[in-house]
């Protein structure tokens, strides 16, 4: 058995048995203290991943999507009250101490950011870095950790990783770097792997070829992997599943083919309308929405995308729960997209919501 | 004309015929001195190698290509920020490389840059109205009632309420805003020219919607030209009249944007389209992107002959051995290759996978 794979006997107690989920969060809630006052950064977010699947979670800033993996992590400032529930491998992230955390995050857990750069030691060479992840996690002889080394290198597809090893992180191109971040990542072989924003900062040739070892990977060593990323057209090219948030809230969840296919949400709608596109003619507007999302400390009553919403009316002043309206196919709408309801429609409206839940 | 005192009453760039370049770029070559460790001479970054192109008034211009291909390189040369090593810029039937120095500074009226992080280009301390005066104190002669009057209808031009946003300062702007702000005062000046300069990469989708119909509204309002780089190749179709290719700090193709997406000619500009994700509104199903192998060389030791050969899938021995030069493949279109892709995508030219070559192979 390659060296890649834990020995047995060191592995932790795992509650996982195939098709269930690795990771299941459930009404996860941050909350910040600043200034006296009480920000609700994560209001109550649920969701599931499965061992070699891959969820995405779209939102624009402030829309609680990297506060929600941070909890996960550990990664929070003190100030921060998380609540609910985070069960990786059967056992509950939240409320663990430091201590705790601190064998699970990197082992059982890991992240990758945006900036490959910033995640690198500048004054340490590549090798150093893997090996330190490699010793952090195991005990092994040294030919043992340079071994790894190099098999986890070649494991992301680094070129030439011989010569790499003894490289520093200004050395390489910043594919690369995420390649070695990359490497540290998954010196122990996590269950789940984190991606926030992870190739928001590459170029788009760059961009292919991260996500296609992301992909690689998760089919190979089974990784789940959690992508969180603005890019709806990438969401759509990779996810096996999509999760949209916006204002701490889950507003809209299915399979990716199915929520594409069928965008339910106007906020999501929004989005999709929003991206420019290769198919339009040069110089056309694009569709927007006006305003902004609401300031954290300041709350909107009711759904939170209402006041940007052209199908809000008064029903909107109660905000609608996520349900799973049809199959598979979440969302938090009283007037979703393609459904009665519309504001010319509004009348139908009442019905159409006392049906649904 | 005068560039001294640019008056408010009109665009500079009405001022052409339509018919001549407002800016017509030749052979710019920039190269730096790479120094290693100590100081000792290493070698010379080909930054930008042997580029020409016109930018006609009104015409938006897009430039992509990868990180390190020479986009911003080859805007700091044309505006003369760092003096390109060769090649010449006619700006109003002047040559900028020409100019001298101290005489730069009315060039510049003209031409405006918007960069990637508004924070950075607007001073924290300074409040949103000064910060937009600011151009209007150093290069006009409008008194202070007219300058907080321009500032005023500055702001409402691009889309922010004067009343709420004049006493303000950059912190207390969104990403968004702040970008308006620093689109404001690149039009304070009415310059001919702005340069966007991945000036909305890091806003988010919907802010990010929201600023490129603001640079439509504002080409339509105030016939104002765009330089427009990035790296994101859908954002540059959605505002850009022709596109310009750049590998390794040179051309690899340029041409009217309906073309350049709808046809490449050089396998570059197929590759770079090719790893664009996409996703397609109406029937929401999603172009998963083909991968473009290895990394871009160094520009301090570029291949021989064509130098996107060492990454390119069609490359032959020939393709080593001489650099191609641009040739027309259309009006306005020109591409830099020895075997240009046909419609199908297919190479021309007797490669071995063209479609003449593939015809005889299978009878």
């Amino acid at each position: 058995m390659s060296l890649l794979r834990t020995p047995v006997d060191q592995l932790q107690p795992t509650a996982v048995t195939d098709g269930g989920p690795v990771l299941s969060v459930d009404d996860l809630r941050v909350t910040f203290t600043r200034h006296g006052r009480r920000i609700h950064a994560v209001k109550g977010v649920s969701f599931e991943v499965q061992r070699g699947r891959m969820l995405a979670i779209i939102g624009e800033s402030g829309s609680g999507k990297s506060v929600t993996v941070r909890a996960l992590m550990g990664l929070l400032p003190p100030s921060a009250q998380v609540s609910g529930s985070a069960v990786l491998d059967g056992r509950q992230l939240v409320g663990m101490s430091d201590k705790q955390m601190r064998q699970v995050r990197g082992m059982k857990i890991s992240m990758i950011f945006q900036d490959p750069a910033r995640s690198l030691n500048p004054t340490m060479s590549v090798g150093a870095q893997i090996s330190e992840a490699v010793r952090t996690h195991q005990q092994v002889s040294r030919q043992q950790v340079a071994d790894r080394v190099l098999e986890l290198l070649r494991l992301v597809r680094m070129p030439a990783p011989e010569k790499r090893v003894h490289q520093f992180p200004h050395q390489l191109s910043g594919g690369m770097r995420q390649r070695v971040v990359i490497a540290i990542a998954l010196a122990s072989e996590p269950d789940v792997l984190i991606a926030d924003e992870a190739t928001t900062a590459l170029d788009v040739t760059t961009q292919a070829q991260i996500m296609d070892l992301l992909v690689d990977l998760r089919e190979r060593l089974g990784t789940a992997v959690v992508m969180i990323s603005h890019d709806l057209g990438l969401a759509a090219s990779y996810a096996d599943e999509v999760m949209v948030m916006y204002a701490g809230q889950v507003v809209e969840r299915a399979p990716t083919q199915t929520l594409f296919s069928n965008v339910r949400m106007p906020y999501t709608q929004a989005l999709v309308e929003a991206i420019p596109q290769i198919a339009h003619p040069s110089h056309t507007l694009l569709s927007v929405v006006g305003g902004h999302p609401p300031d954290p400390s300041h709350p909107v009553q009711g759904c939170p995308f209402r006041p940007r919403c052209a199908r809000a009316d008064d029903d909107c002043l109660a905000a609608p729960p996520l349900t799973m309206h049809e199959p598979d196919h979440a969302y938090a709408c009283w007037h979703p997209v393609g459904g009665p309801g519309t504001p010319a429609t509004a009348g139908l409206a009442v019905g159409h919501r006392g049906d649904m839940s | 004309m005068s560039n001294t005192t640019v008056t408010v009453e009109g665009p500079v760039g009405r001022e052409f015929d339509p018919g001549e370049p407002l800016l017509s770029v030749r052979n710019i070559v920039q190269e730096f001195e790479s120094r290693g460790p100590g100081g000792v001479k290493e070698g010379v970054v080909h930054a930008v190698s042997d580029v020409s192109f016109d930018l006609m008034p009104g015409e938006t211009l897009g430039i992509v290509g990868e990180t390190g291909s020479g986009k911003s390189t080859l805007a700091r040369a044309v505006i003369q920020v760092e003096r390109p090593k060769s090649g010449t810029v006619m700006f109003q039937g002047r040559d900028l490389t020409t100019v001298r120095h101290r005489d730069l500074k009315k060039v510049w009226a003209n031409f405006q840059m918007v960069y990637q992080d508004p924070f950075g280009s607007l001073n924290p301390r300074w409040r949103i109205e000064d910060v937009i005066a600011e151009p209007l104190v150093s290069h006009t002669r409008l008194t202070a009632g007219q300058r907080r009057e321009r500032v005023r209808e500055l702001l409402e031009l691009v889309g922010l309420r004067p009343e709420t946003y004049l006493r303000r300062r950059p912190m207390e702007l969104s990403g968004g805003q702040a970008q308006r702000v620093a689109i404001a005062r690149a039009i304070a000046l009415d310059p001919a020219v702005i340069i966007c300069d991945e000036a909305i990469s890091s806003l988010d989708v919907l802010i990010q919607a929201q600023v490129i119909n603001l640079f439509e509204t504002l080409r339509r309002e105030l016939g104002l030209s765009y330089l427009f780089i990035a790296h994101d190749l859908a954002t540059v179709k959605q505002v850009s009249d022709r596109v310009g290719v750049l590998y390794l700090g040179q051309l690899a193709e340029i041409g009217p944007s309906e073309e350049i997406y709808g046809a490449p000619r050089h396998p570059y500009t197929k590759a770079l389209l090719d790893s664009v994700p996409g996703l397609d509104p109406e029937t929401g199903v999603a172009k998963r992107p083909v991968t473009l192998k290895g990394d871009v060389p160094s520009p301090l030791d570029p291949p021989s002959g064509c130098r996107f050969r060492t990454r390119c899938p069609l490359a032959q021995d020939v393709c080593a051995e001489r650099a191609p030069v641009l040739e027309d493949m259309g009006p306005g279109h020109q591409v830099s290759c020895h075997f240009p892709l046909d419609d199908q995508g297919l190479p021309t030219r007797g490669h071995p996978l063209s479609r003449q070559a593939l015809d005889v192979a299978t009878g």
